[in-house]
């Protein structure tokens, strides 16, 4: 650790202020702070700070995702498994798998943090940590099978009109890795939807064995076709975007952010309840064999549902900032995602823009709270 | 008895080294100084120049904008610096003592007879008048105005924060004579706030011509802004006033004994202070008096960094600085120059504090820390949202405050609880904020906005 530190050290000069390279001093200082908590102290206002960073903040999300990254690469390898009729042991299909996740990741990670580098850099900030998450975020919401050009492509578009016109981290409105997912489905939906693009290999023409369908549970619904098994769908067994098939993976990474408080449990709760009820509602006034008597709590597993509650809609940046919003926040989301679902033909899952529509409603939703809160100030002044 | 109030949110930052209840030094400083940026929006005027004698209670400044507003010597003795900092603005004003610690006398005011403004007269003429806080904002109060109600705290629960009863024990009766004199001040009366932990047996308690509050919960539950608003929050337009209990009890001995004598005992606390106890100061008394309190970290040989007042809103004065007119402990503790490797995903960290839960300390609640300075973290914009309203046991929204001070929006400002804050109330959002935001740098940019605007 020393001779890390003195190493570092040494190289500084060249970094900071007057040095040769001193126009890169924001990627310097952004590897050295990776590597050591920098010696900074409180100048002032309060002389002892708490532990907890951004940087740490961001670790526990990436943690929280692991659950549903790695089912997630395991199912990429089991659907293609199943499509193409090869047997495959446990450890081929995780490698299979593997292989075809890492490049999304790779690329995801490349361009995102490419351009944050080049952003801080040019306004002389430090480098934030928020595309550490988004960067996880935007392979785990893609097909599989999406050409790397146009993740690229769609990342570009998320972190440079998402993010950076607005200011960085902590400005934007809409949530980056959701922007990225629009970005590619309205640019490029043949790769975005239908029955080929959810399982690897099928858009290729590998051979497909008779009477399999890549259909996401989404779209057999909305055809009026069986939708799987409920606890198939639980545990993620389904073809669909790499990180969001398996509820089960999702709630180990819930249960964490809650834990920790880092994601909110109210929007959680709230997004669920919101669904939940919106489908139980549509139930009781459905005619039999149509989409709307598809039994509520299969919306929840479906899909990008509970991905969406646990790890986008509680991104604290584009959520709302108010305890109370948070509840009336998460509620919509869950009833609109169902809504979008059930009622319109044309997309399938509702999710995406649910949560896109209310985060560009949020700061509504706080205004509302807040005026309440001013409003009981001035009646108190009445009073008295 | 009036009702609990009761305070779920806040919290005590687990620090070692709290103060064991001795006296272990009566200090006769080499040096005292008045410093004009403890009084809020004080615009100094010198009266004194270098080389003059002084008593106690001869003036030093005062208001330009407020003639009647003085601030006093603490001490008897020679003016020996006049310091100032850049653009020649006003520092300190160095007293050095003759060591005969002589008081002005001051004028014989009957306070049990005595009408309203004769006793104004005296306060403004002793300088303690400067000792009160006028809210909004923390001012020196405006001699014009009757205040809707004093308030007055009879806890500290800032961390490591002195125990008041043992502080002020044998005061009891300067005390009360200071209530008294205060309670002819106001028409609201004087509300005081205990802490239902041990009220029945504080002295403070058995004052008489006191409103009692009993507030239960943690940190910020005995700063007297939070106190304020749950017992009657300020509404546009309303003027009340604070002060803590030295500051009753000086006055107290202005009446009773006609001198200045604002010697109080304070804490000397913190995790590198060699013998947490407490000790007997003049306000201003320059701290390499203290020298003997300040431990060597043997182990990594970190400098000690010593805030004259809490760590939460006091000010780092240095070794050689000057203890603050309204600080009521010293804490002395490790300055955190040193990198740690890898030490945010570190799992564990062990030495270090969260509230967070990604870290553990939640799981040994008794334990107490030996915090730094060091930062644990960067600088970052906002992010993390209803971490500080856990913090914060008032009905005011944080986030949505300090962005529209940061707008400088006016309205907003005042719609969302300025006039209720000051920047200690907001402390503990700083402590906990991830962003590191320098919160408190904020609230005061408001407050600074606020008087300008509104004067």
């Amino acid at each position: 650790m020393k001779a890390l530190r003195k190493l570092v050290d040494n190289i500084k000069p060249t970094f900071s202020k007057g040095g040769k390279l001193s126009f890169l001093h924001s990627s310097f200082d952004a590897f050295e702070t990776f590597l050591f908590v920098p010696d900074k102290v409180t100048f002032k206002g309060t002389h002892v700070r708490d532990s907890i960073d951004l940087k740490r903040t961001m670790t526990m999300v990436i943690t929280a995702l692991m659950p549903a990254l790695l089912f997630g690469m395991w199912n990429v390898g089991y659907q293609h498994s199943i499509a193409t009729g090869v047997q495959m042991d446990f450890i081929e299909i995780f490698t299979y798998g593997f292989i075809k996740v890492l490049p999304l990741i790779i690329v995801s990670y490349g361009v995102g943090l490419g351009i944050e580098f080049a952003a801080a850099q040019i306004r002389g900030h430090e480098v934030n940590e928020g595309y550490l998450v988004t960067g996880m975020l935007i392979p785990l919401i893609m097909p599989v099978d999406l050409p790397l050009w146009m993740l690229a492509l769609s990342v570009a578009f998320a972190v440079i009109v998402g993010k950076e016109v607005f200011g960085g981290t902590g400005m934007n409105i809409w949530n980056p890795a959701l922007l990225a997912r629009a970005f590619a489905f309205f640019a490029y939906p043949s790769y975005m939807s239908g029955d080929k693009v959810w399982v690897s290999g099928l858009t290729k023409g590998e051979g497909i064995i008779d009477g399999f369908s890549g259909a996401t549970p989404l779209a057999n619904a909305q055809a009026g076709l069986e939708v799987p098994d409920f606890w198939d769908m639980f545990f993620g067994f389904i073809p669909g975007s790499v990180g969001e098939t398996s509820a089960f993976a999702i709630l180990l990474g819930a249960a964490l952010l809650i834990y920790t408080g880092i994601g909110s449990w109210k929007i959680m709760f709230s997004v669920f309840a919101g669904g939940l009820l919106t489908g139980l509602l549509l139930n009781g006034v459905a005619p039999a064999d149509s989409y709307l008597a598809l039994p509520a709590w299969n919306h929840l597993v479906m899909g990008g549902f509970a991905f969406g509650a646990v790890f986008m809609a509680t991104d604290p940046v584009t959520a709302s900032q108010t305890e109370r919003g948070k509840w009336i926040y998460g509620f919509l989301i869950g009833v609109i995602a169902v809504i979008i679902r059930v009622f319109n033909p044309g997309y399938p899952e509702g999710m995406m823009l649910s949560i896109l529509l209310l985060n560009t409603f949020a700061p509504l939703i706080d205004h509302v709270v807040v005026q309440s809160n001013i409003k009981k100030r001035l009646k108190r002044a009445v009073i008295k | 008895m009036s009702e609990q109030i009761r305070l779920r949110r806040g919290l005590d930052i687990p620090l070692n080294g709290e103060a064991t209840p001795k006296i272990t030094k009566r200090i006769s400083p080499d040096s005292v100084a008045i410093k004009p940026l403890d009084y809020r929006a004080l615009n100094p005027k010198l009266l004194v120049k270098e080389g003059d004698m002084v008593k106690a209670g001869t003036p030093i400044l005062m208001d330009k904008k407020r003639p009647e507003i003085k601030i006093c010597s603490p001490i008897s003795g020679v003016v020996s610096e006049i310091f100032r900092g850049e653009k020649r603005k006003l520092l300190e004003i160095r007293v050095k003592p003759d060591g005969e610690n002589q008081s002005l006398e001051f004028a014989s005011v009957d306070y049990k007879k005595a009408d309203r403004q004769t006793l104004v007269d005296l306060l403004l003429e002793s300088g303690l008048w400067a000792n009160i806080k006028q809210r909004p904002y923390g001012t020196i109060p405006d001699s014009s105005v009757v205040p809707k109600a004093i308030f007055i705290s009879s806890f500290d629960s800032s961390p490591l924060a002195p125990d008041m009863d043992f502080a002020l024990s044998g005061q009891m009766d300067m005390v009360q004579i200071g209530v008294d004199v205060l309670s002819k001040l106001t028409s609201g009366g004087i509300h005081v706030g205990f802490h239902t932990s041990n009220y029945v047996s504080s002295p403070i308690h058995k004052l008489n011509n006191i409103i009692s509050h009993t507030f239960a919960g943690k940190h910020p539950a005995g700063n007297v802004g939070v106190q304020i608003h749950h017992i009657s929050p300020i509404n546009k337009g309303e003027v009340v006033w604070t002060l803590d209990l030295f500051s009753v009890a000086a006055i107290g001995r202005l009446f009773a004994k006609k001198v200045y004598d604002v010697k109080k005992v304070i804490a000397i606390t913190g995790p590198r202070c060699a013998n947490p106890s407490y000790i007997e100061v003049i306000p201003g008394t320059n701290l390499s008096a203290i020298k003997e309190y300040i431990a060597v970290d043997e182990k990594d040989n970190l400098p000690a960094r010593v805030i004259s007042g809490n760590v939460l809103t006091g000010d780092n004065v240095g070794e050689s600085g000057y203890l603050g007119n309204f600080h009521n402990q010293i804490t002395i503790l490790s300055e955190g120059k040193y990198f740690e490797m890898f030490g945010w995903i570190k799992p564990l960290r062990l030495k270090k504090f969260s509230i967070s839960r990604s870290y553990f300390s939640w799981l040994m609640p008794s334990k107490k820390y030996d915090l730094d300075t060091n930062l644990n973290g960067g600088d970052r914009a906002f992010v993390v949202t209803g971490l500080y309203e856990k913090v914060l046991p008032m009905d005011i929204y944080p986030m949505h405050l300090l962005k529209a001070i940061m707008a400088g929006d006016i309205d907003k400002m005042e719609a969302l609880g300025i006039y209720e804050i000051i920047e200690e109330d907001m402390a503990l959002c700083e402590f906990v904020c991830p962003s590191k935001i320098e919160i408190q740098e904020i609230v005061s940019q408001g407050i600074d906005l606020m008087i300008k605007e509104m004067s």
